[in-house]
Order: structure tokens, then sequence, then C-alpha cells
């Protein structure tokens, strides 16, 4: 079986843990260090995982289980790291009288996730944005990067194939 | 001790200074209802349900947290406080599932209670609800959130007991108490030891309910089934039956088990005498040989995987005595069988224990000294309990039965261990004699009994001086095993149990709920009736156990022999935490 997105143990991570190290370092110690750890590892790897708990929670001395309540109870924080394209519909006023809201619809047909999460391929999150200033465009799809003005729920599988390719 | 004038409902009375307004109130009389409050384990007036007002102040306050001042007036029954309590409950109810005719605690349920008492008649409010899998992987503890009412008594005690193995998790309308990242609780921290079972109001945890297995075994006309009985059980039974607290029910029990129709009923006391000479011996040799001190008790399962997972380097500490319930299985498939010319792999052993982590313990693969599992099922007194209750026994009305010999026969020394500080007592008796050739002058060893956390004491035996620990709470065993390793503390014996207050208050003993917790300490009631059992002992030490001279003579030569080890002995192996 492939390694899973919430996995983060492998080869390829060891900088971001000797970052995470170095960190810590700086808040060990201090009273009340955990959020801002916790703040800081997660813009290190983008998300909390198992892995990442399980560092910060022996490098602390704090259970594992306080860290994963934290984690929780803050919006701020995610377990799962974000997908490599971030999909998001602008739900600014216009385009949202233009259709915005059919066009996450269907994006959430297609995709098979709900705005907020990532696929479990880790290839796609699915997020809503306000207004990008882009009204003359509405309404309008994002992906990464890429803009998609004026687009319509049928055109929304065509568009998304083409990044499922690589 | 500062006394403060308070008037409750009109009512004046002195009391210490540190109360809450909750001890006041019980003082005065008043029984003030809770549901998140658990004396010594849990105060953070989370459930709003212990309201009352307080003059001056602007809002009802949580009577459980609120700490009293001299002059101090509080109303705890005006339509106010009724009406405030109620809905508090009322929004309570609504996320709770209900399902009482097959819940565990049916019956025996705070929330139930508090229902009664508040004589509620129709829940008002619909909640929505989330509906959570059970987590049965465990072989010890089953988790059923759909009836949490999520008061974190649970998560007191376990961070207590510094293992923090479930907390909660989520906000909101999703908030839930659970183990880490949606995982069982079979794959965490968790070392079984059921305090969370014990301070549960409701059945959202319980123990893995293992009877019919028993019911099973108990009508295979093929199997010779077994039964043994932990000391801490005899002391607590009886309160499932609406006895007092601390009854001692031995013979009972006996008869009780006789009738349930298991072939033979022997005493879980035998094998403790019998882990008194086998690590009494073992402390010994590791004194004079120069071996891994301190020595550290094996008896306590809980304690066993706590040490495996946070103090792997203390494994080689760990005395390897199986704990004697094991022992007993391992003897009974061995010595046992053959002597009665019975097939091993027909012998079915049943334990009833007051604990929840033996379940765990009895599935361990290298406890199977014959090739067969050494114990085939735990119970834990709640089950044994109500396999009785199923079988329509009237346990009050039994007679006072014996348990059968060889292996039935026990010293008070084997009964202690029910108790925080009994091994290690019983050891000392034992020990002392074989050191200086003569009795100990007071064999009751008062250093080592009741309830403080950590106890020391220091034994002068003949030219030796042995330095003891004992710790009960596996974070009490936490604290001393800190000051062992950083070398501030020294010791040749150190005695563990998992549970606060030992085996008497194990995770698989009757429930006490908070209520009767305010009145009086569990640990201390049960503890005192295994010292009363020990005292009408006619022999008290482990070494003039008759039978176990028998066994030495008859089947394993001396303590610590080849065929010790082979039965009754056992190893350890580090596991990680998650
Ligand atoms: S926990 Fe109590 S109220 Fe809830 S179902 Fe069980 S017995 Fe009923
Ligand atoms: S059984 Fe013990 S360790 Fe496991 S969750 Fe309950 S209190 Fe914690
Ligand atoms: S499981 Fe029991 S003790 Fe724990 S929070 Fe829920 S109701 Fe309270
Ligand atoms: S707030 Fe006092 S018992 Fe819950």
């Amino acid at each position: 079986m492939p390694c899973s997105s919430t996995c983060s143990a492998g080869t390829d991570n060891k900088e971001q843990f000797a970052k995470l190290q170095e960190v810590i370092e700086r808040y060990k110690g201090t009273k009340g260090s955990l959020m801002p750890v916790l703040q800081e590892a997660q813009g290190i790897f983008g998300a909390l995982t198992l892995d990442v708990q399980k560092y910060i929670s022996e490098a602390l001395g704090i259970p594992l289980m306080d860290i994963y309540g934290i984690a929780t109870f803050y919006s701020q924080f995610t377990l799962k790291p974000k997908g490599k394209y971030k999909v998001s519909v602008c739900m600014g006023t216009a385009c949202y009288v233009r259709g915005a809201k059919r066009l996450q619809d269907k994006l959430v047909e297609v995709l098979g996730i709900q705005v907020g999460e990532t696929d479990e391929e880790g290839r796609f999150t699915l997020e809503a944005t306000r207004c990008l200033g882009a009204c003359g465009l509405a309404p309008v799809l994002l992906i990464n990067d890429d803009v998609y003005g004026r687009t319509t729920p049928e055109a929304v599988p065509g568009i998304i194939e083409k990044y499922r390719k690589d | 001790m500062d006394m403060v004038k308070v008037i409750i409902d009109g009512v004046q009375v002195e009391v210490p200074k540190d109360s809450t307004i909750l001890d006041a109130a019980r003082i005065a009389g008043i029984d003030i209802p809770t549901l998140c409050y658990l004396k010594g384990i849990n105060a953070i007036g989370a459930c709003r349900i212990c309201l009352v007002e307080v003059e001056g102040a602007r809002a009802l306050q949580a009577s459980c947290v609120y700490p009293v001042s001299d002059g101090l007036v509080v109303h705890t029954n005006t339509p106010v406080v009724r009406e405030a309590r109620r809905i508090n409950l009322e929004l309570i109810l609504s996320n709770h599932d209900r399902k009482c005719l097959t819940c565990v605690r049916n019956q025996k349920c705070e929330l139930q209670d508090l229902a009664e008492r508040f004589h509620i008649k129709d829940i008002r409010y619909e909640g929505e609800r989330i509906d959570y899998a059970r987590d049965e992987l465990s072989p010890s503890i089953v988790r059923d959130a759909n009836k949490c009412v999520l008061c974190r008594r649970c998560v007191a005690v376990c961070a207590s007991q510094g293992v923090s193995a479930i907390g909660p998790v989520e906000r909101g309308f999703r908030t839930i108490v659970a183990p880490a990242f949606d995982m069982s609780i079979n794959d965490v921290p968790c070392i079984n030891c059921g305090q969370c079972i014990q301070a549960c109001p409701v059945g959202a945890i319980k123990e893995k309910d293992d009877i019919d297995k028993v019911w099973l075994a108990l009508q295979n006309p093929d199997l010779h089934v077994v039964v043994q009985t932990a000391p801490a059980v005899r002391v607590a039974l009886g309160e499932e039956f609406g006895m007092e607290m601390g009854t001692r029910v031995t013979g009972k029990m006996a008869a009780a088990l006789r009738r349930l129709g298991f072939d033979k009923v022997f005493d879980t006391d035998f094998t403790a005498d019998l882990t008194i000479m086998e690590e009494g011996t073992e402390l010994l040799g590791r004194i004079k040989n120069g071996g891994k001190l301190p020595l550290i008790t094996s008896c306590s399962p809980g304690w066993i995987k706590f040490c495996e997972q946070f103090y792997p380097d203390f494994l080689d500490n760990l005395s390897t005595c199986k704990s004697p319930h094991e022992m007993m299985g391992a003897l009974l498939k061995s010595y046992y069988a053959e002597k009665n010319g019975l097939d091993p792999a027909k012998v079915f052993v049943v334990s009833i224990m007051p604990c929840t982590a033996k379940k765990f313990e009895a599935q361990r693969p290298e406890l199977s000294a014959t090739g067969f599992p050494d114990v085939d099922v735990v119970l834990t007194t709640r089950e044994l309990a109500r396999m009785i209750k199923e079988a329509g026994l009237d346990f009050a009305k039994l007679p006072d039965e014996e348990f059968d010999r060889p292996l039935g026969e026990s010293t008070g020394a084997g009964v202690i261990f029910g108790a925080t500080g009994g091994v290690m007592e019983a050891a000392l008796r034992t020990v002392a004699e074989i050191v200086t050739g003569k009795p100990m002058e007071d064999i009751e060893v008062k250093a080592v009994r009741g309830i403080e956390g950590v106890k020391e004491a220091e034994i002068q035996l003949g030219d030796m001086v042995v330095r003891a620990a004992v710790a009960h709470g596996t974070g009490n065993a936490k604290a001393l095993l800190e000051k062992v390793k950083s070398g501030e503390k020294e010791y040749h014996f150190i005695e563990v149990m998992a549970c606060p207050g030992g085996c008497v208050t194990g995770g698989g003993q009757p429930i006490v709920k908070a209520k009767d917790r305010m009145e009086r300490d569990p640990r201390e009631v049960r503890a005192a009736a295994i010292y009363e059992e020990d005292r009408d002992m006619p022999l008290r030490k482990s070494h003039d156990n008759p039978e176990v001279k028998k066994l030495y003579e008859d089947y394993l030569g001396e303590p610590n022999s080849h065929k010790a080890h082979e039965l009754l002995h056992t190893h350890y192996v580090a596991r990680k935490t998650y």
C-alpha cells in the first residue's frame, strides 16, 4: 500500500524535523510553549500529522492526547496536509449571484470531498474564498494560480481532469 | 483547622475554611446534586448541575468549585436554582442515547439518579445527535461515546494515572471524549486499569463482558471448569447485593461459585503465598549476588504495561514472577491436571478478579506454560455478581462454605495482597524469618499500610537493612521511579499496584458512586476488611502454608528451581505508546 497522505514519516522530511527541533529548542522550558510550537509546526509541515504530534509530545513531555485535543479544538490547525492543488470558488457577491454555489456543489460531486477537505490521494483540497476582485469574470474558479472565469458546472469535470494527469 | 461560619438555606454551620459550598452543604445535611464532580479527582465546574444562589454574586454559581468564606449566605433550593439545574440536566439528556434497558449501568447510573431526583417527565429539547461506533477492540475496556455526558471524570483519573489515553477532542457540538486520532483504546497507551470505569457516572466506559464464555464452558460436559478468586473480591462482592461497603463474603462467594457449577473453587491467595516464596527468594538472591536492584513487584498487569511502555529501562528490575492468578492457571494445567489424571486441554480456568487489566494479561502469548493459556477467562467482581443474579441465587441467604483443597489453602499473608502495601508486608513476614531464623516481633508492618501515595519503610533484618517503598496508582509509581532514576532515592524492594488503593479499588470492583465517595473512601473501608480477614486467619505467613510446602516437596523442588521458573515466571517486552 502506498504511504497515505497523513503519514509524514519517511526520508524526505528530515529537514522539516530539523526545523521543528530548532523551534522546540527555542521554546523549551518556557511556559505556554505548546501553542506557538504547534503554530510553527503547522507552518513547517502544513499540518499536524500523527508523526509531528508524536515528536512534539516526546520533546516537550506533554501527552499526545493533550496535544491532539488542542489540535482539534482550534480551527487554525489541521491534521492533514493540504492537497497539491488548492481548488477554490470565489464566494463574493458577484460570483454568488452568478451561480458560484452551483459550481461549488459540482466540485463537491466531482472531487468527492466537502469544502475544507482534502482527498485521500492528497491531490485536491477544496476551499471557499472571499471576493478575489475579479468580479468581471464571475463566477470564478481558482486552481492554485490558474484562474477560470465565467465557469459553468458543466465545464468542471473537464477542467479537473487536466489536473489528474500528472 | 481554621473554621468559618456560613449560612446555608437559613441555617448557620461552621465548616473548615478550605471547604467548597458543596462540602459545606453536606455538613449542613443538604445533598446538592452533582455530575462532573468526583472527590479528589475532578472539580472543574463543567456540568452546572450543582448550581446554587450565592448572595452578592451576580449569577448562579457551581457549588463544587466555589470556596466558602466567612459570612457567606447560600440558597440551594430556590425556584431559580431548581429551574436552572433542570434545564442543564435536560440539555444533557437531550444529547444522550437513553437506552437504559440494555445499559450496563441500568439502575446503577448517576444520570438516572438525577433524572429521577429532578422528576424529569419529558425531554423538552431534542438535540441533534451523532451516532458513534462502539469501541470494542480492547480485551479490557469498551467505550460507548453515545452515553458520554462529557463530565471528564475519566479524563482526570487517566491523567492522574500518568497515562492520558483519553481526552476531550474537537469542539462544540462535535466534542467527544476519546483517544487521539480516532484510534481504538486498544491502540493507545491505555494500561487497562479500568479506573476510568470507576470514575464514569454512566455506561460510557465499561469492561469487556466475558460472561457468555464462562456459561458456555460450564455447560460443556467435556471441560473441567475451575475457578479462582482474588483476595480483594471477597471484601467487595457483597456491595453488588446491597451489603455495606467492607462486608466480608468469603464463604458466601465460595458457595455461590459452587452453585454456578464450577467443578472446583480455588483461592488465588494460595498462589499469593507461592508468589511470596518465589519473589522473596528472588529478592534475597539479587541482594546476595549483586543482581539488579531495586526489585519491583509484578502482580499488577496494569503496572506491568505501564512499565513496558513508559519505563522500559526498568524491565530488568521487575520480578520475573507471574501474577498470582497466572501462577494458579499454570499449576492447574500441570501439577493439578497430572495429579488428577486430567488432560490439560480440558481444564478450563476462570479467574474472578477485581481487575480489568487481567483480561489483557490473560491474552499475553508468553503466559501459557503448558502450551495452553494459563488462564482462559478473567471475569471482574461485577461480572461475577451479574452471573449470580442471572442464576437467581439469593446471595445473602447462601451458607458460608470453604474453598476446595489443596489449592484453596492460604494464609493471612496471601489475603493482604488485596490492599496497597500488602505484597510488601507479606514478603517481609517471610523474608525476615528466612534471614534471621526467627519470626518478626510484630508481623503487622503498619508503615506500608494506608492510602498515602508513596510509603517507605526501613526494616532491620539481622545485620541487613532492607529499604522498601510502596506506590499505588501509576501516577505515584511514576513519581517514585523518577526519584530512583535520578539517584535521589535507593531501595532494595518496591511494590507497585496500578490502581490507587491497590486491588480493593481495582477497575473491576463494584462501582462506588460520586455521592458515596464524598462520605467514605472505599480504599480505606475495603482495606480494613482485608486486614480483618488476615487477623482471623490461623496462619498468617506464606511459608507456613502447608499446601505450598507440599507443592515444593512433591513437584517444584525449591523456590526458583528450574521447574518453578518454567511454570511460574515470565519476561517482559518494551512496548511503543502509539
Ligand atoms: S448511562 Fe444511564 S441514563 Fe444512559 S442509557 Fe445507561 S443507564 Fe440509561
Ligand atoms: S483503563 Fe486506565 S489507562 Fe486506560 S483509559 Fe482507563 S484510566 Fe486510562
Ligand atoms: S466517558 Fe464517562 S467519565 Fe468520561 S467524560 Fe464520558 S461520561 Fe464522563
Ligand atoms: S459543575 Fe459542579 S458537579 Fe458539575
